[in-house]
């Protein structure tokens, strides 16, 4: 097989490098060129790498690049891991990647801090191919981190501007609410990666190696024996992927990292990084496999994220808002297939959602990228993400709607697009855990996946006709025009294999399922469920009809009113708009109390007890008592008082005798040297 | 020929006088003479132990001690001469203005 997997994790390296030395002195166009091309590069080597791969029997391969951490018996190398599972994942990566660099030239341009945005995305698309392509949990932990990272920086790259949605309510707010959402991510991704971190100690502690095959190896050798420790060791891992990918309950952040430029939430907030943690899952199979606890509560957090983040998404009015709650369902839904043992419908939802998501968040880029220069012709100042001020966009964007219509469908899971096909499938191993094998959670999870599937179709509904149909509802978005082709062409392709995407594990070839199983050989699909996939696809189209039923005539008023379904939910309606109110929950419960304690250690414990109390009184004032003491009566009376006696009695000695032996006579003094000399002589003489 | 003896107890006995000189008499001038005459005491020892020890280190050292002397009456009989200016007397018990 031929080693490309150096040279991809090479063109990104060098693309960044690049622009970080020289950026400043090229133009954007060269920039562009620069860090798209190194993308574009690292796609063509991973399609020649798939393609070598296949060629020579789908055998897994380790390409040693060098020796990092040698102590003793253990060796943790920088390996990277070349096997069907990192290979589709490099595709994805590099090949949504390359588009969204591309796309990202035209979004960005005129950005004060263009250069800085490509060598961020660059340095990400590195961290998420050594997160992929790392061959022990040490390497996938140092992409993990890194692509958390360039997240953070990414959210907050316009740390100097306000997003209009403001968040939390209370309590003090430091920075931009940009550089507030960066941060949020980063501190709720902290605690996932907190369980990362404890996971990966608990399997060097019990197998001592860290690297995949060899703990794999462990893992399969002790079989059931190993339940309890590879349950202990799945849970962590699990927290772990609750924070990447925004599962419940560390979903917080996704809908806030919005805040970063669309060219972002496409690439790390929908296709690829959040995707880390499924990929995890997969990857870990093998451990997660022995442990049914940890299954059942991997596919229970994926449904009930499905469920949550979809009822949520019905009543968002931010374009990429409702998007960001639609990425937390889907990632519920991947979550829960690998949950149930379906690592290949996991899989491979995550492939067509990572093109179908990125492909509408560009659109909706392209969208407010059009009603942002509208407004700028017209000289409108209007939020252009709120979907309340379009309307009737798609006349006037005739090429994004189409994609973003292809988009929609897609995710709505309308036959025969991508979305379909991985959405089927994971249902279809739902229903054969919960109906099939009979077990409650199986059914509890089909339920809320069927109840997530019904809000997807309808809140795409929602959103496409909002956008682009009815009337335009401001005059920015009357003024809007078509987005530059170069940000249009990455959507045309994107919408190209979002169509054909599918393909990939159509029933009855399950070419993915075949390609995966080259990695770990119990993955495999579930049969194709003819009276699943109907109904699901009645349920959808169902929702459709419904959301146009609630839409169509508010969609063609004038002065639009309040949201119809705040009609029809009732009560319920502010509680969705709340989002179920969990930042208020964990406000109140997490960073209230954190708030409490840390005033308290300051005001109280740091400074009254321990500067005013300890410091001040105790230490400052024993430390003044004393040195009054070493000053007072020690030093001035006894050591003081020694020297003055000394002296004085130096004084009268010299006084009352030395004195008078100056006669002033020289005779005395001779006589005085001849005494002395007889005396030494006569010492002499004697002795 | 006189046996060493002789010349070393000469010396001591010039020496004495010279010792008895400087303590008992109360003129400069004959002070200074007494303190020559201790060190011609010493050189008479010199060569004495000299002619003993069959040496001529104790007679280039009494060349030495004559250079000294010379060098001493020079810088003491302008001692003296100054001594004389300021006191008009050259009593050396008048000279004892650093009694304690």
């Amino acid at each position: 097989m031929l080693n490309l997997a150096t040279l991809i994790l090479a063109f990104p390296v060098i693309g960044l490098l690049v622009n970080a030395v020289c950026g400043r002195w090229m133009d954007e166009k060269w920039v562009g060129i620069v860090s798209s091309g190194a993308a574009s590069a690292a796609f063509m080597m991973a399609l020649l790498q798939a393609i070598s791969l296949a060629a020579s029997g789908f055998q897994a391969e380790m390409v040693f690049l060098s020796d990092w951490v040698t102590i003793g018996e253990l060796s943790m190398p920088w390996q990277l891991r070349v096997d069907t599972l990192s290979v589709m994942m490099l595709l994805l990566v590099t090949g949504v990647g390359a588009l969204i660099h591309v796309y990202a030239v035209g979004y960005m341009h005129g950005d004060d801090r263009f250069n800085r945005f490509f060598i961020y995305l660059n340095l990400f698309l590195v961290a998420m191919l050594v997160l992929v392509l790392g061959d022990n949990y040490l390497m996938m932990f140092v992409g993990w981190e890194g692509v958390g990272l360039c997240s953070y920086l990414l959210i907050g790259f316009w740390f100097d501007q306000e997003t209009p949605v403001s968040h939390r309510r209370g309590g003090e707010q430091k920075g931009s609410s940009n550089a507030r959402a960066g941060r949020k991510a980063f501190v709720v991704n902290r605690i996932g990666d907190f369980g990362f971190l404890i996971a990966m100690f608990v399997i060097f502690v019990a197998v001592g190696s860290l690297q995949f095959d060899e703990v794999f190896h462990y893992f399969e050798e002790e079989g059931k024996t190993a339940t309890r420790l590879a349950t202990v060791i799945t849970l962590l891992l699990l927290v772990g992927a609750t924070g990447k990918s925004a599962q419940v309950p560390l979903f917080v952040w996704l809908p806030d990292a919005m805040a970063g430029p669309t060219p972002v939430s496409a690439l790390i907030h929908a296709a690829t990084m959040v995707t880390a943690g499924v990929y995890m899952i997969a990857r870990s199979a093998p451990i997660f496999d022995l442990a049914p606890v940890s299954q059942m509560s991997a596919a229970l957090i994926g449904a009930s994220t499905a469920f949550l983040a979809g009822t949520i998404a019905i009543v968002q009015w931010d374009i990429k808002r409702v998007l960001a709650y639609s990425t937390i369902s889907q990632l519920g839904f991947m979550v829960a297939a690998v949950g149930m043992g379906g690592y290949v419908a996991g899989v491979f939802h995550l492939l067509t959602h990572g093109l179908f998501k990125a492909l509408l968040f560009l659109s909706a880029g392209s969208v407010i990228h059009g009603v942002e220069s509208g407004a700028h012709d017209t000289g409108a100042h209007v939020d252009a993400q709120d979907m309340r001020v379009m309307g009737g966009l798609k006349d006037k964007m005739k090429t994004t709607f189409w994609v973003y219509l292809i988009g929609a469908l897609a995710l709505a899971g309308v036959f025969p697009l991508a979305g379909f096909w991985s959405k089927d499938e994971i249902m279809a191993d739902a229903w054969h855990v919960g109906v099939v094998n009979g077990q409650w959670h199986g059914v509890t999870i089909y339920v809320l996946l069927v109840l997530s599937a019904i809000f997807t179709a309808f809140y795409m509904t929602r959103q496409i006709l909002l956008v682009f149909f009815g009337k335009s509802r401001s005059e920015a978005a009357a003024a809007a025009h078509e987005s530059p082709t170069i940000m249009t062409l990455p959507l045309i392709i994107l919408a190209g294999m979002t169509v054909v995407g599918g393909a990939l594990n159509l029933p009855g070839h399950h070419m993915l399922s075949h390609w995966l199983e080259h990695t770990h050989h119990f993955f495999h699909s579930i049969d194709f469920n003819m009276g699943i996939a109907v109904s699901s696809m009645v349920l959808s189209v169902t929702a459709i009809a419904l959301g146009y039923l609630v839409y169509y005539r508010w969609i063609l008023e004038n002065e639009p009113g309040p949201d119809p379904l705040q009609r029809v939910l009732g009560p319920f309606f502010g509680f969705l708009k709340g989002k179920w109110y969990v930042d208020e929950l964990y406000d109140l419960i997490v960073i209230r109390p954190y708030e409490w304690v840390s005033r308290l250690l300051a005001f109280s414990v740091d400074w009254k007890f321990l500067h005013d109390f300890f410091h001040d009184s105790l230490v400052s004032n024993s430390f003044r008592g004393s040195a009054a003491i070493l000053a007072g009566p020690v030093d001035k009376g006894i050591v003081d008082r020694l020297f003055d006696g000394l002296a004085h009695m130096t004084r009268i000695v010299a006084v009352r005798v030395f004195s008078r032996l100056q006669t002033g006579f020289v005779r005395n003094y001779a006589l005085s040297v001849l005494l002395g000399a007889v005396g030494i002589l006569g010492y002499w003489l004697v002795r | 020929m006189i046996p060493t003896t002789y010349y070393l107890a000469l010396s001591a006995i010039l020496f004495s006088i010279g010792v008895l000189g400087v303590l008992v008499r109360r003129n400069a001038i004959i002070i200074f003479m007494a303190i020559e005459l201790m060190m011609n005491s010493a050189n008479l020892a010199f060569v004495a132990f000299a002619r003993e020890f069959g040496s001529i280190d104790g007679q280039v050292l009494v060349f030495f001690v004559l250079v000294v002397a010379a060098a001493e009456v020079a810088v003491g009989l302008a001692l003296i001469v100054a001594i004389f200016h300021t006191k008009a007397s050259i009593e050396v018990d008048e000279v004892s203005q650093l009694r304690g």
